[in-house]
């Protein structure tokens, strides 16, 4: 839909002579047409700030009733890869802001160039995210339900830091994990209804075999002796991992998705900008698509780097 | 039983409470006199601002209405000082509802000390009351003139736990406690609703509270808690299936419901969801009201909780009797003498056919 | 509807013969129209029949209510119904009511400007709208709702009902409203011309201002809340889930930062419509024309900081309630401020009783009581009471549909002939306005003492002490049903035979009376001088066309 912010600006070319070309029959001058898209563009933006803020307060949240989750969990991150992947959006981000001021000054070359280059960087980042998730699928490092690690934090797939800590050669078994994954949605905790519903356990997969989780939950407790969630006694077990892990790799994938999903419809707009480019559209007196897309690219770009300390630097 | 006696005593005190109104329902506990009055103060505020409206309204209408020979006179557009008038003083009055109304709620937010706890568990869709002594009733009895806290949570979804009489309500939430203090002011039965919707049956999440007279509350809370010990085991079993939340799901009139009628349900073959085929026997009922997901008669949802810690052994056996005793080819268990049924168990019938096995068992289990 | 209107002889008066209804012809020119206008007549269409489906899941509600015990709908059917009703009524027709359909036509005539700023936009939002509505009435073919409009988790999470498709169709109707109000804040911002200052803009218009950015501000919320619902259904993440170690109540919160301020979505066009009905209707300029345009502002802001209200039983701290009680109080202040000046408005005016006027009263009344019913729902105490009680369901009704929805009927009313070019039936009109005030208060008078005497509401069958207040409410619905009925009729006539509308039927000075009925494909031959929209002196009634011309032009002809 932010195509079509953009599109306007060539709609009801018709039989108007006296106006530029890309003038629509409802503005006064070019001038006035460029201001209204850039500003509809600025409160496209601020929805999409306000969609993240919801992730971002959900983390907040979260952060602040939980902080033993984060603490654990986000050393399963690899900073490595996150922050290869800050500069490649960082870069990317320079690229299209000098690609804008190509395209006000004129020089076409430039401009095809350095559009492919920011394009080529949205690529350079999902291909890392790529990797990062496709690490977390198959370690089992997966929200709610489907959460079954079957890696310790600090094991980014290298396969030698198994030694750190001796007791989770016991959770291997890709039994378990193939149990999970291939679990009937009836067996899914939501459908729990049998689970003490008042303790909210979550899954604990070190602890139960994959038949218990899928069938045989454990009894609930008398009444009177439940433990609640706000009752951290139980969260520092033998092994120190805290309970509910998986919320974190919850919100770790609702944020990176959807600005995964975001990297992906900038990247479509980049394409389509650098099509019209090659076209030869734009020039000093019309590059109003470059600059807009220029500046959901940026957003993109900012949204990520609250994400990357968020996630991953967590002390 | 003990609620037909509180009928009884109730008698004399049943007179409508003198403190019910057009718009709300009779006083029964100490902080709804604080909020009726709080009710009261913005009612006779909002009453007179309306009527200042309306009365204007239709007076300009009538005074200024359009008609041959009267025209508009422009008055001035607009005046700071009518304004600021209007504005202010508006302001000063919704300040006094605020403070009165956060002064009455702080009496019913904050429970006293020493309140006689009862903790609550809302599920789908009845009430369990847990008193301090394990004893599990679906109605609420409490003494009069005594602070209540019910400490409450869900078994399933929020539910919402409202008593009208006592101005008090709060949400039950899964996963944490949330607690409600009052402290009845008169005997006599109050209407208990859930106001939170929680699905199909939300409008039967109903239960009564009864406030019991001075000394009649420990009475009652004894005779209950060992109401097993009074009656066979088939009427205690039945208790058990009106009290425990068994009616939400099981009729019995043979009506399938979310779950298995259990009329005629003892000695039935059920077909499995997992293809296999029971007997409905002992051993049977036991498992499915311990672990009720593990076989799911076909064409039902596994949607059942455990009861596994909430009911005990004696109980499930009293329900497994109530069961037999709503079987057709079980009636004439009723008549067995009544001496064999002291120790309250399921010896009582165990001599039909269909149960002989289990009879082996629990000889070996002894 | 709209096959009709476009076979429109061209009304006489226009200068060159052509307006926007026979500018081009076919289906294909309106399905693919850039022009507001249309684009505004073809969301009255969808949001009325959306109107009349809402209407019939409310009487088949007040029908199972009608007496104790199952009538026609079992208990799962019921929650299916008040589902439906609340989300169809809510998403698809109170929120776009008045801001996308009519705002959409006479905000850019109001302005002065051609166009909104992003026509192709505007259509996109509206085809969103009927993508939005498509997958409302695929939820209901396939197995119905019955979490309540609010969608509340975990019921929620584990009902076997079609969640996903209604959260979905509410993402969509979601971003459907974020387009409307961009195009509104950026045609506000740009288009005005030369002489159409902040402070000269129809007050209406500073009403869809502050609608406007409330949903944007507001709508990506409930984006993001309904996108973590179906994760939480389709992958089981557990933010919201108990089970899972989630927190239920967070959703709330979520939902609620977005959902009270869509109540200010809702009654901000319907305030500003009223400032013009009753301006014009009394033939009296405003009065406190900035006050009133400030305190629309005020209430979009304040908006953002009650959402909490909400939550009084939830169990959140006390603390908090004390905020959220304290800062609910802060909305009650500007809707005052708007009603005494109406009422300073129509002192010494020249009041016309015509059907917009009427309903413009009502307005008042009714939004009068659901005001100030508010605040016992503001007020802590009180509202432990209250809460999720009738008493709730008819302060909302009294607002939403005594407030919001009266005044869209009254607007509907007050620019019908701009929109059709035809004048409808005055005194059918008048008579539908009043039996629609009778059945509305019979509906829901009685809800408030049902409420404040602990009747809850989502429930399919009641106790019997409260089976007085429900027969009663349900007589009403069908005399409200009856009353719309009525209106659909005479509406329905005007398009045939209805008598052709004038230029300026009320007497308004506003600029969408400056140009003919109907507007010319442009809008304007030339560009209107902007002067102070609420003077009419300048103004003066011809007997022989029945409506209003400048005095200039009556002084030339005689």
């Amino acid at each position: 839909m932010a195509e079509e912010t953009l599109t306007t600006a060539q709609s009801h070319g018709h039989g108007h002579g006296e106006h530029p070309p890309h003038l629509a029959h409802h503005f006064e001058s070019p001038g006035q047409q460029f201001d209204a898209c850039k500003f509809g563009m600025w409160i496209f933006l601020c929805t999409e700030v306000l969609m993240f803020s919801g992730l971002f307060c959900a983390y907040a949240v979260y952060r602040a009733n939980h902080p033993e989750i984060f603490l654990y969990a986000h050393k399963y991150l690899d900073t490595n890869l996150g922050a290869i992947n800050t500069a490649v959006l960082i870069c990317s981000s320079f690229t299209m802001a000098w690609a804008v001021r190509a395209a006000q000054k004129g020089q076409q070359g430039l401009l095809i160039g350095l559009l492919a280059l920011t394009l080529l960087g949205g690529f350079g980042f999902l291909g890392i995210k790529y990797i990062e998730y496709e690490h977390k699928f198959h370690k089992g490092l997966l929200p709610g339900a489907q959460y079954n690690p079957t890696v310790t934090p600090g094991d980014h797939g290298n396969g030698d830091k198994h030694a750190e800590m001796g007791d989770h050669e016991l959770i291997t078994s890709e039994h378990d994990a193939g149990n999970a994954h291939t679990a009937p949605p009836g067996a899914a905790p939501a459908r729990h209804d049998e689970e003490p519903a008042v303790a909210p356990t979550g899954v604990k997969p070190t602890e139960q075999t994959g038949l218990e989780k899928t069938t045989l939950p454990q009894a609930a407790p008398p009444p009177a002796g439940r433990s609640m969630e706000h009752d951290h006694a139980h969260e520092h077990g033998m092994t120190g991992r805290p309970n509910n892990v998986h919320l974190f790799f919850g919100i770790y994938f609702a944020m990176t998705g959807l600005h995964g999903i975001h990297v992906l419809a900038g990247m479509a707009f980049i394409a389509w900008v650098l099509k019209r480019s090659i076209a030869g559209e734009f020039g000093p007196e019309y590059f109003t698509p470059v600059d807009l897309v220029g500046l959901y690219w940026h957003l993109v770009d900012l949204i990520w780097i609250f994400l990357f300390p968020l996630l991953y630097l967590i002390h | 039983m003990a609620i037909d006696e509180f009928a009884e005593s109730m008698s004399l005190a049943s007179a409508p409470s003198p403190s019910a109104s057009f718009w709300l329902p009779p006083q029964g506990s100490t902080v709804a006199q604080g909020v009726d009055s709080v009710f009261y103060y913005i009612f006779w505020i909002s009453l007179f601002f309306f009527a200042l409206i309306v009365v204007l309204m239709v007076w300009f209408v009538f005074r200024y209405r359009r008609r041959p020979g009267h025209e508009a006179q422009q008055t001035a557009t607009h005046s700071i000082g009518l304004e600021l008038t209007w504005t202010i003083i508006p302001v000063i009055i919704v300040c006094t509802m605020f403070y009165k109304g956060f002064a009455s709620f702080m009496d019913m937010a904050v429970p006293p000390a020493n309140a006689y706890e009862i903790e609550v568990v809302g599920q789908k869709w009845s009430w369990n009351f847990i008193y301090p002594n394990g004893y599990i009733d679906s109605e609420l009895h409490v003494p009069v003139d005594r602070d209540i806290l019910l400490t409450m949570s869900s078994e399933d979804v929020i539910h919402s736990f409202f008593i009208p009489a006592f101005r008090v309500k709060k949400d039950v939430v899964p996963g944490r406690f949330t607690k409600l203090w009052f402290r009845a002011t008169n005997p006599g039965e109050f209407l208990v609703f859930c106001t939170e919707y929680c699905g199909t049956q939300h409008s039967d999440m109903t239960t009564t509270c009864y406030v019991h007279p001075v000394g009649e509350f420990e009475k009652w809370l004894a005779k209950a808690s060992n109401f097993l010990d009074q009656m066979t085991p088939a009427e205690g079993g039945k208790l058990l299936y009106q009290r425990r939340g068994c009616t939400q799901c099981h009729s019995v009139d043979g009506i399938s419901g979310i779950g298995p009628s259990f009329k005629n349900l003892f000695g039935k073959s059920h077909l499995m969801t997992d293809g296999s085929t029971v007997t409905v026997d002992e051993n049977y009922i036991r498992e499915s009201i311990l672990n009720p997901q593990k076989l799911i008669v076909a064409g039902y949802e596994a949607v059942m909780p455990t009861y596994a810690g909430r009911l005990t052994d004696r109980e499930i056996s009293a329900i497994i009797a109530y069961i037999k005793s709503i079987t057709e080819g079980y009636s004439g268990d009723e008549s067995v003498p009544e001496e064999s049924s002291a120790p309250a168990n399921e010896e009582a019938v165990g001599d039909k056919p269909g149960a002989n096995a289990n009879e082996g068992r629990q000889t070996n289990d002894e | 509807m709209t096959t009709i209107s476009s076979s429109y002889d061209p009304v006489p008066e226009l200068a060159h013969g052509n307006n926007y209804l026979t500018h081009t012809r076919g289906v294909l020119s309106w399905l693919f129209t850039l022009d507001h206008k249309r684009i505004g007549v073809m969301y009255l269409v969808g949001i009325l029949g959306s109107f009349f489906l809402g209407g019939v899941f409310a009487v088949l509600v007040r029908t199972e209510l009608l007496f104790q015990g199952e009538q026609v709908l079992t208990d799962d059917q019921y929650n299916q119904m008040f589902t439906l009703h609340g989300a169809v009524m809510t998403f698809l027709v109170i929120i776009p009511g008045i801001p996308a359909a009519l705002g959409n036509f006479v905000l850019p005539i109001m302005l002065g400007a051609k166009d909104v700023a992003f026509p192709r936009l505007n259509l996109a939002s509206f085809y969103l709208w009927t993508l939005g509505a498509i997958f409302f009435l695929a939820v209901l073919a396939s197995g119905g709702l019955d979490t309540g409009w609010t969608f509340y988790t975990p019921y929620s999470i584990e009902t076997n009902t079609a969640v996903i498709g209604a959260t979905a169709g509410a993402f969509i109707l979601g971003f459907s409203s974020i387009l409307t109000g961009m195009n509104f804040i950026v045609s506000i911002h740009q288009l005005r011309p030369p002489g159409m200052t902040w402070f000269k803009m129809p007050l209406f218009l500073w009403a869809l201002y502050a609608t406007a950015i409330i949903q944007v501000l507001a709508t990506p919320v409930l984006a993001i809340t309904l996108l973590l619902l179906i994760a939480e259904r389709t992958f089981q993440v557990g933010i919201f889930d108990p089970k899972l170690g989630g927190d239920p109540v967070l959703y709330q919160h979520f939902f609620w930062f977005y959902s009270h301020p869509a109540v200010y979505i809702m009654i901000l066009p319907a305030m500003g419509v009223i400032s013009e009905l009753v301006s014009v209707f009394s033939r009296k300029h405003i009065f406190g024309y900035r006050f009133i345009a400030y305190s629309s502002i005020a209430i979009a802001l304040f908006g953002f900081l009650v959402w909490g209200h909400h939550m009084f039983t939830s169990g959140q701290s006390n603390m908090m309630n004390m905020i959220f009680s304290a800062l609910t109080f802060s909305v009650s202040i500007p809707s005052a401020i708007k009603v005494f000046n109406w009422l300073a408005t129509m002192y010494k005016g020249s009041i016309s009783l015509a059907t917009p006027m009427c309903y413009a009263l009502i307005f008042i009344f009714l939004f009068g009581i659901g005001g100030l019913t508010g605040l016992f729902l503001t007020t802590l105490a009180t509202d432990i009471q209250l809460h999720d009680t009738y008493f709730v369901v008819a302060h909302f009704h009294y607002v939403m549909m005594g407030g919001t929805m009266i005044a869209f009927f009254g607007a509907l009313h007050y620019w019908w002939p701009k929109m059709t070019g035809r004048m409808y039936s005055e005194m059918w009109g008048r008579l539908a306005a009043f039996l629609v005030f009778v059945g509305f208060n019979t509906t829901f008078f009685p809800q408030f003492v049902a409420g404040s005497q602990g009747m809850p509401r989502r429930y399919a069958d009641y106790k019997e002490m409260y089976a007085g207040y429900h027969f009663v409410s349900s007589i009403g619905s069908y005399i409200m049903a009856v009353a719309f009925v009525i209106m659909a009729c005479y509406l329905l006539h005007s398009l045939f035979r209805g008598r052709k509308a004038p230029a300026n039927p009320w007497g308004a000075n506003t600029l969408e009376w400056h140009c003919s009925s109907p507007p010319p494909h442009q809008n304007f031959d030339e560009q209107p001088a902007v002067g102070d929209c609420y003077d009419y002196s300048g103004l003066e009634y011809d007997t022989a066309t029945d409506s209003y011309v400048p005095k200039s032009r009556t002084a030339v002809t005689t």
